[in-house]
């Protein structure tokens, strides 16, 4: 989850996250040389007595500052493609989940075998237990495997939301009638929150999303207990 | 042939990638399933035959449709207003 004063993106707990946390550093590097470059450029320029005024051209720094910038952002291009690629990969999941926005809450259903349900609302700040976070944590968490491919389908009752969660690099819209595929992998067992990420009304800021990872047989056990309270 | 399509229903786990849906837009996946198994029930049983490897449609649909998408549809089938040609 978000931390306060936190800068950067929140930890991966996907693989695909922690690819796009290091293209962006990768990204943002050079993002901050060609800055600093410019910026050193800049002063120099400004603080200087000396001037020149029969420069007419230059072929050579023509070219390099033509070719170079090239060269970069072929640098920048090739990782990214490569990730872009590799979200796009077939994947086989073990296991589908439907989230639906509703005004003002998400509900989840695991339905691969039998028909289970559950609505998942945001606890109110003033029902919080120590050490829980505000405005994130829900009476129901949906749970999943850890290690295992996910799917993931949004969609929404009535208007327009997104199911988003940083941490594992996920965000999709839930469009009413339609049925949008996600996937993930939750490298690691824990607690990864998420914010509905499309404007829906007054609770907008109040339906959050809790992804809870956990072993297998953590997860059979929830579920089977999840069937029984039904 | 039977057999293969028994197995498959017996090891299954989830709706599997369908290369007729490569993309996100999963919403015809959910419909489509939905209209075989439908089709399937209708084709098999008047023809008087056994219409078990038409539950292979039915578990993925169970698995990409949402439930309230699944009710209202067999609520449509019910009345008669169902908007799709099964």
């Amino acid at each position: 989850m978000a931390h306060p004063t936190q800068l950067g993106f929140q930890d991966a707990a996907s693989p695909v996250m922690e690819e796009l946390l290091h293209f962006h550093d990768h990204a943002l590097m050079i993002v901050f040389l060609i800055s600093t470059l410019v910026l050193y450029i800049i002063i120099a320029m400004v603080s200087t007595k000396l001037t020149n005024k029969y420069i007419l051209d230059s072929q050579e720094i023509e070219i390099v500052w033509t070719i170079l910038p090239a060269v970069i952002l072929v640098l920048i291009a090739l990782p990214s493609l490569r990730i872009l690629y590799l979200m796009d990969e077939i994947n086989d999941p073990h296991l589908t989940i439907k989230a639906m926005g509703h005004q003002w809450y998400w509900s989840y259903e695991y339905t691969d075998y039998e028909d289970l349900g559950f609505d998942s609302y945001m606890v109110p700040t003033q029902d919080l237990a120590p050490g829980q976070f505000r405005l994130l944590e829900t009476d129901h968490r949906m749970v999943v495997p850890m290690e295992s491919p996910i799917r993931i389908l949004v969609s929404a009752e009535d208007v327009l939301h997104s199911w988003a969660v940083p941490s594992l690099g996920m965000k999709m819209d839930a469009v009413p009638g339609r049925l949008n595929q996600t996937a993930f992998i939750a490298s690691r067992p824990g607690l990864f929150y998420g914010q509905c990420s499309e404007i829906c009304g007054a609770n907008h800021s109040f339906m959050p999303i809790v992804v809870e990872a956990v072993p297998l047989e953590h997860f059979e056990n929830w579920s089977s207990l999840m069937l029984e309270d039904a | 042939m039977a057999d293969v399509i028994e197995d498959k229903i017996k090891n299954y786990r989830t709706a599997p990638f369908d290369a007729r849906f490569p993309n996100t837009n999963q919403t015809r996946n959910c419909f489509q399933n939905y209209l075989d198994f439908h089709r399937c029930n209708k084709a098999l049983s008047s023809k008087g035959q056994d219409s078990s490897p038409c539950e292979w449609y039915q578990r993925v649909y169970k698995s990409l449709c949402p439930m309230s998408w699944v009710e209202k549809w067999d609520g449509q089938i019910e009345d008669g207003s169902f908007p799709g040609k099964v």
